[in-house]
C-alpha cells in the first residue's frame, strides 16, 4: 500500500485484499445543498398543490380558488390553472378595468358612444378581438367578406340596412338571405337577357334589344324580379334584396370578370342557381353588451349608411 | 476535509485601518453628497399642472418619466442613448486625465463599501481588534459584535433597496403601502433583490467586485498613458540604493539613512493596512488599485510625523515619476472632450426641441381599399394623436395632396385631446379613380391646432391605394 500524496484524490480509508481502495469524490457542497433545498420545496409543494395520483383521483392540495361560472354560480375548487384563469378574468385588475369600460358602453346610447373618442377607442380595441373570435371566420378579420359567400362590411352597401339599429338587429336576430332559382322559369336566352338588363342597371351597356327583352321579363309577370328588387332595381332592406344599380356586387363576381360575356355569365349563374345565405342568430350566444360592442364596431368599419 | 488543489485562490480577509487626511475628507464629502441626493430625492416635491407632484418619478404604468421640469415620453428613448454615451465618454475622459478616480470616489461599490467598513469599525473596533475578533473562537462577544454588524449592514441594504423603489411611485403613498403589505409585488421583489445584492456586494464580496467582476476595472488600462495621473510610490525616493528600512539605530534622520543607502520609506506598512482592496501600492500600478488615495493620506501622516516632505505616495503620472512634466492637453483628452461636447449639444438640442404633439398615421391594410356603391374607392387609416403638453389641445384634422378626395373623420373632425393622452381615430378617405391614375398616391394628413399658439400644424404622410 502506497502512501497517498496530498495532491491525489482521497480514498475512503478502507483497504480490501491488502491494496484495493475506494476513491472518495464527494459532490460539491453547493450542489448537495441545492438538492436538499429542492427536496424541501417539493414537500411544501405536495401539501399545497395537486401532486400525487391516488387511485382514479389525485391529491388536491390545500390551496383553493373561488370563482364564478358563466351561470353565475360560485365554485370553490382545488388549485388549478383553469380556475386560476377564470378567477383572474373575474377579479384581476385588467378584468375589472375591462368590465368597467364595458359597463360604460352598455349604459351609453349609440349617439354618445360614436361621439366619444375614448369609448370609440375601447370599442375598436375590444371589438377587434370579439370580431376576430366570432365574426372573422366568415367575414374575414378585416371585415371585407368573401365574394359570393359573405358580405363585405367595410363598404357602404347594407343589404339589411346600415342604420346602427339595423346592424344591431342583424347581429342579434340573424338574417336569412334568399333568392329563388330561376332554372325552371327561364330558358338560357331569357336568363341572358335578364343578366344584360341587370348589368345595364349599373351602367354596363350591352346589346340593346337583349336589354329591352330583359327589362320586360324583370319588370313583368314572367320574371317578377321587381317584387324584391323593385322596378328601379334598388332592392329592399326589408327582405335583404340587393341594390342592382350600384357598383357593388356581393354574389356575382362582376368586377372580377374581364369581358362582358363573363360578367353576363356570372349574373346568369346567380339567376339560374339562386342564393341562400344565412347570418346566424347571436343573442343566445353572446351577452347583449358584446353584441352592442360589435354593433358599433361593425358600424364603424365602413361608417354605416 | 480533502486536501485537493483549489482552482481559485481563497479570499484573504481584509481589515482596512481607518485613516484621516485630505483625501479621506474629500471622500466623506462625496459620500455625504451622494447619499443625500440618492436617499432624499424621492421625497422632493414638485408642482406640475398635470401629473404627480414628485420631483423625480418614473411612472411605468403611465409610461412617463418626470424629471423635475422635464417629461420624458417613451419615444424619447434615444435621450437615454445620449446619456449613456455621455456617461461613457465622461468616464473615458476622466480616466485618461486622472486615472480611476471614478472608482475611488464615485463608484457606488466604493461608496457603499466605505459605509459598510465604517459600520464594521464602529461596532467591532479598529483593525487589530477586528483581526482578533475574527480569529477568536465563537463566543457571546463575537456573536454579538458580528451579529450587530451584519444586522446594520442589512438595514443599510434594505433602506438602499427601498429608496430605489420609491423612485418608481409616489414615495409617501408607496412607503405606507409597502409596510402595510399593499404595494405591488415588483416593489417587494426589487427591494429584496437590491437588499440582497447590496449586502452581498458591499458586505461580503467587496474588493472582489472591483478585481474580478467589474468590466471597467479590466479595460480602463487601455485609456491610460504616460500622462495619466495614478497613485504612485516614488520608488527612487523611498528605496534609495539599498531598499526601504525601518526606523532603527543609524536610520533615524534622512541624512543618516542616505548615508547608509536607505530611502525615505520606513516600511511601516500603514499604506497597506488602510488599503480597502488589500494591495501594496509600493509594488507599482496594479489592477487592484481603485485609486481611492487612502494610502496617500496614510503616508502623508507618517511623513508629517517624521517632519519629512510629503508625497512619497501621491498622484503622479508616469512621466512625472521619470522627472518630466504631466501634460493634461493631449490628443486623447482633447478628443474625448470634443466628443463629450458634441453628444451633450445634440442631447440638449433634442430636449429643447422636444415635440409637443405627435401625429402618426397607420394605413388599415385589411382590406387595402374598398369599392363603394357610387364606384368611389375608399381607404381607411388609423390616426394616432398624442398630446404631450400639460393642457388640453383642440385639433382640426385635414387631408391634403389628393385631388378631390374627401376625408371623413367620423365625428372627430375637430377633437380635444387631454394632456398627456393619446387618442386613436379612424379616418376614411374616398375618391373617384380617374383612368390612368397611379395605383399608389402619397398624401398627408394634417392636424391643425385650434386657438393654440404654442403648437405648429403637424403633417404625417399616408398613401392611397386604388385597384
Amino acid at each position: 500500500m502506497t502512501e497517498t500524496s496530498k495532491q491525489a484524490v482521497q480514498t475512503t480509508g478502507h483497504a480490501w485484499d491488502g491494496d484495493l481502495q475506494e476513491y472518495n469524490n464527494p459532490l460539491p457542497k453547493w450542489w448537495v445543498w441545492t438538492f436538499y433545498a429542492t427536496c424541501v420545496f417539493a414537500l411544501v409543494y405536495w401539501v399545497l398543490y395537486p401532486a400525487w395520483p391516488v387511485g382514479k383521483g389525485f391529491t388536491t392540495g390545500l390551496k383553493e380558488i373561488t370563482y364564478k361560472t358563466s351561470g353565475g354560480q360560485e365554485v370553490t375548487t382545488h388549485w388549478n390553472t383553469r380556475a386560476l384563469l377564470a378567477e383572474d378574468i373575474q377579479t384581476g385588475a385588467e378584468g375589472v378595468k375591462q368590465r368597467e369600460y364595458l359597463e360604460k358602453i352598455t349604459s351609453s346610447s349609440y349617439e354618445e358612444i360614436l361621439s366619444d373618442p375614448d369609448k370609440m377607442a375601447f370599442v375598436r380595441s375590444m371589438g377587434k378581438v370579439m370580431f376576430a373570435d366570432n365574426c372573422a371566420a366568415c367575414h374575414g378579420s378585416g371585415g371585407n367578406g368573401v365574394m359570393g359567400l359573405y358580405p363585405n362590411l367595410v363598404d357602404d352597401a347594407w343589404l339589411w340596412g346600415g342604420d346602427i339599429n339595423d346592424v344591431y338587429t342583424t347581429i342579434s336576430q340573424g338574417r336569412n338571405g334568399y333568392m329563388p332559382s330561376f332554372a325552371e322559369t327561364f330558358n338560357d336566352e331569357q336568363a341572358s337577357d335578364v343578366a344584360a338588363y341587370v348589368l345595364s342597371l349599373s351602367g354596363i351597356e350591352g346589346d340593346e334589344t337583349s336589354i329591352k327583352r330583359g327589362d320586360v321579363i324583370f319588370n313583368g309577370q314572367e320574371g317578377g324580379c321587381y317584387y324584391c328588387h323593385t322596378h328601379q332595381g334598388t332592392g329592399m332592406k326589408s327582405v335583404g334584396s340587393a341594390n342592382l344599380t350600384d357598383k357593388i356586387w356581393t354574389i356575382a363576381n362582376v368586377p372580377g370578370a374581364e369581358t362582358y360575356k363573363d360578367k353576363q355569365a356570372a349574373i346568369k349563374s346567380v339567376i339560374m342557381n339562386g342564393v341562400s345565405r344565412q347570418m346566424p342568430v347571436w343573442h343566445d350566444r353572446l351577452p347583449d353588451s358584446t353584441i352592442k360592442l360589435l354593433t358599433v364596431y361593425v358600424y364603424s368599419l365602413g361608417g354605416g349608411e | 476535509m480533502s486536501e485537493t488543489e483549489h482552482l481559485y485562490q481563497e479570499r484573504i480577509p481584509i481589515f482596512p485601518r481607518s485613516v484621516k487626511g485630505r483625501f479621506r475628507s474629500l471622500k466623506w464629502g462625496v459620500l455625504f453628497l451622494a447619499y443625500g441626493v440618492y436617499f432624499l430625492l424621492p421625497w422632493l416635491r414638485w408642482e406640475r399642472p398635470v401629473g404627480p407632484n414628485q420631483a423625480i418619478i418614473f411612472d411605468l404604468e403611465g409610461r412617463l418619466f418626470h424629471v423635475f421640469g422635464l417629461t420624458v415620453h417613451p419615444q424619447d428613448i434615444f435621450w437615454l442613448a445620449g446619456f449613456l454615451m455621455l456617461a461613457a465618454l465622461l468616464l473615458f475622459f476622466v480616466t485618461t486625465v486622472a486615472g480611476r478616480i471614478f472608482c475611488g470616489y464615485f463608484c457606488f461599490q466604493t461608496l457603499w463599501t466605505d459605509v459598510y467598513i465604517l459600520i464594521e469599525r464602529l461596532v467591532q473596533g479598529e483593525r487589530p481588534a477586528r483581526i482578533r475578533l475574527s480569529k477568536q473562537p465563537w463566543n457571546a462577544e463575537k456573536l454579538r459584535k458580528l451579529g450587530l454588524t451584519h444586522l446594520l449592514w442589512l438595514l443599510v441594504a434594505f433602506v438602499t433597496g427601498l429608496t430605489f423603489v420609491l423612485y418608481w411611485g409616489n414615495a409617501p403613498e408607496l412607503i405606507v403601502a409597502f409596510f402595510s403589505g399593499q404595494a405591488p409585488f415588483p416593489a417587494y421583489a426589487t427591494t429584496f433583490f437590491l437588499t440582497a445584492t447590496t449586502y452581498v456586494m458591499a458586505g461580503l464580496a467587496r474588493e472582489q467586485v472591483c478585481i474580478y467582476m467589474c468590466p471597467y476595472g479590466r479595460f480602463q488600462t487601455v485609456m491610460f498613458d504616460k500622462d495619466t495621473l495614478i497613485i504612485s510610490y516614488d520608488k527612487e525616493r523611498g528605496e534609495g540604493s539599498e531598499g526601504r528600512h525601518k526606523i532603527a539605530k543609524g536610520f533615524k534622520t534622512q541624512d543618516e539613512r542616505k548615508a547608509n543607502g536607505a530611502g525615505d520609506c520606513i516600511d511601516c506598512g500603514y499604506c497597506v493596512q488602510v488599503c480597502p482592496t488589500g494591495i501594496d501600492i509600493r509594488n507599482g500600478l496594479q489592477v487592484g488599485c481603485i485609486q481611492c488615495a487612502l494610502c496617500v493620506d496614510a503616508c502623508d501622516n507618517i511623513m508629517d510625523g517624521l517632519g519629512w516632505e510629503r508625497g512619497l505616495v501621491g498622484y503622479k503620472s508616469e512621466r512625472e515619476l521619470e522627472g518630466g512634466k504631466t501634460h493634461f492637453f493631449k490628443w486623447k483628452s482633447i478628443g474625448y472632450g470634443v466628443a463629450i461636447g458634441i453628444v451633450l449639444a445634440l442631447t440638449v438640442w433634442s430636449m429643447l426641441n422636444q415635440s409637443t404633439f405627435d401625429l402618426h398615421v397607420r394605413k388599415i391594410r385589411q382590406p387595402l381599399y374598398v369599392t363603394l356603391s357610387s364606384g368611389e374607392i375608399q381607404n381607411s387609416y388609423e390616426l394616432k394623436l398624442n398630446n404631450k403638453t400639460n393642457h388640453d389641445v383642440t385639433m382640426r384634422l385635414e387631408a391634403h395632396g389628393l385631388n378631390d378626395a374627401v376625408a371623413d373623420f367620423g365625428r372627430f373632425e375637430e377633437i380635444v385631446i387631454k394632456p398627456e393622452k393619446t387618442l386613436r381615430i379612424v379616418a376614411r378617405v374616398k375618391m373617384t379613380p380617374a383612368p390612368g391614375m397611379p395605383k399608389q398616391q402619397d398624401f398627408t394628413f394634417r392636424a391643425v391646432p385650434v386657438g393654440q399658439d404654442d403648437i405648429q400644424p403637424i403633417d404625417s404622410p399616408a398613401r392611397f391605394f386604388i385597384p
